[in-house]
């Protein structure tokens, strides 16, 4: 890639930030009298939260029973599989539960908001409702922003619990751990601290993730593959984005 | 007047649409806006409604200068208009009832029972009081068109624009949108602008008519003087001509030269 390349595609890094900080502006503006109509935020929450939690949890289960195995096969060698418990409860509610939720949520809750939003301006749906007076983005991309912001976390949660549960199905009942190590153990070397650190990621990831996808349903061209390219763009971006950032928050907590 | 367009010039990506129009739409009339595909009809009318701004000239609504306005000044402009889109536009997750409630729910504090009586009666007069609990994938594109005029008309609007309301209807859904343009105007009082190339429906109702060409208006008058005007413009659409100035061939290379190229373009 030339010199002139590099400029572009960085110029235009920095013109797609600053189109989206804008436009998470104009957003935060709404957001205030969208919460004015609680029965629109609800069912968004219904939409992107509730929607999701079958795969949330399915995904939960499967990965606190991988979680489980791993984690028992690795402290077996030290002769501390007491400490499974431990691990896989800081596991979990550090990085896998925010992490692994922001992904699924960016696949299931966020194309689905970014193609019904791109198909609402496809068909003329959202300019038919500015001609009436009625502004989308207080109508529309208000309410699904917040509803995802509040799913995200509570998504989060269900699926570090359901993840528990999974590990301790693999190494309470199948492998053998003691029950009341595995969670005595949690329970002693958990910390207030961990839980935080969880919560303040989904929260991130969830205004992340749902402001990528309203952005782009809302901005995508009005065509069968605008629509299209915008939704694959909201998993890439999300998942992108949702990874980099656990990076610099988890740098962030360990100082 | 309701509409004043002053020398509107407007480009998109240096292409220019519009060169310097002018035209107006007089309260309590229909006005046509007549032209060939591509001359920019409803480009205009997303002037009128403020979606987008004119590089240079005026746009007038109910002596509001468009450019002057802010977003919220804007939406009250709006709120006294009412527009019905090309495929009606509506919210495919309501029923046709909800709809039509959709406005009057977003603008008022009416109570649920006067909304009730309120969408009954505008879904009446478009002849759809039946279909009021139907979903918008439940009907066809006459009838969508008919849900869309009557919310388009729920709130009392001063100005109604209709977007090519005729494009793909059956003779009789064409009948019924002419005859309910014509009984929105006499009837309520309300000012109608028209957006159509369907010269001999919109000829029968219009009070006004201009003619769109070549980014300007090229004829204006009542629509009985653009049926017998003498320039050669307008004489090929009225009569719906191949030859003359309107191009239909969109500009091209050679048409020989192109075929026998060995290259794909």
């Amino acid at each position: 890639m030339s010199n002139g390349n590099h400029r572009g595609f960085l110029l235009e890094g920095v013109r797609k930030f600053g189109a989206s900080a804008i436009f998470l502006l104009q957003i935060l503006g709404q957001c205030i009298p969208a919460l004015g109509r609680p029965r629109l935020v609800v069912f968004q929450i219904y939409n992107t939260g509730a929607r999701s939690l079958i795969i949330i949890m399915l995904a939960g289960l499967f990965v606190g029973m991988v979680l489980g195995l791993q984690g028992f096969t690795l402290l077996q060698r030290f002769g501390s599989e007491e400490a499974l418990g431990s691990a896989a409860a800081i596991g979990l509610l550090k990085e896998l539960g925010p992490v692994i939720t922001a992904l699924l949520f960016a696949g299931r809750a966020g194309t689905a908001l970014t193609s019904e939003i791109g198909l609402m301006r496809a068909t003329d749906q959202l300019v038919a409702m500015e001609i009436m007076a009625v502004d989308p983005l207080r109508y529309v991309v208000a309410p699904r922003f917040i509803g995802g912001i509040i799913s995200m976390p509570l998504l989060a949660g269900i699926f570090s619990l359901v993840g528990l549960y999974g590990a301790q199905l693999v190494g309470v009942q199948l492998m053998g751990v003691d029950q009341g190590s595995f969670w005595s153990q949690m329970q002693s070397s958990l910390q207030l601290r961990d839980v935080t650190e969880g919560i303040v990621k989904s929260l991130v990831f969830g205004v992340t993730c749902s402001l990528i996808a309203v952005n782009e349903g809302y901005h995508a061209a009005p065509t069968a593959a605008g629509v299209g390219l915008a939704t694959t763009r909201t998993v890439v971006a999300s998942s992108v984005l949702t990874l980099l950032l656990d990076l610099i928050l988890t740098a962030m907590f360990l100082k | 007047m309701v509409v004043a367009v002053r020398d509107v010039h407007y480009a998109v990506d240096g292409r220019p649409i519009f060169a310097g129009v002018d035209l107006q739409a007089r309260r309590g009339r229909i006005t046509a806006i007549m032209g060939p595909s591509g001359t920019g009809k409803t480009t205009l009318l997303r002037l009128i409604t403020a979606q987008i701004p004119a590089d240079r000239g005026q746009v007038v609504v109910f002596g509001n200068d468009l450019a002057r306005l802010k977003q919220q000044e804007i939406y009250g402009v709006r709120q006294r208009m009412g527009m019905l889109f090309q495929n009606g536009a509506l919210l495919t997750d309501m029923s046709v009832f909800e709809n039509v409630a959709f406005p009057v729910r977003e603008h008022t504090d009416l109570p649920e029972s006067l909304i009730r009586i309120l969408v009954l009666t505008k879904l009446e007069a478009v002849g759809l009081r039946g279909a009021a609990y139907l979903m918008p994938s439940e009907l066809s594109g006459g009838m969508a068109r008919r849900v869309a005029l009557a919310r388009a008309i729920v709130m009392d609007p001063e100005l109604l624009i209709y977007d090519e309301p005729f494009v793909g209807l059956d003779p009789i859904s064409m009948g019924v949108i002419q005859r309910l343009i014509k009984q929105m105007n006499t009837v309520l009082g309300i000012t109608s602008i028209v957006v159509s190339h369907d010269v001999h429906e919109l000829s029968a109702i219009a009070d006004e008519s201009y003619l769109l060409e070549a980014g300007r208006v090229s004829a204006g008058g009542k629509p009985q003087e653009l049926l017998q005007s003498e320039l050669p413009a307008v004489r090929q659409f009225m009569t719906g001509s191949a030859e003359g100035p309107v191009r239909f061939h969109y500009p091209a290379s050679d048409y020989t030269e192109q075929l026998l190229a060995s290259e794909a373009r």
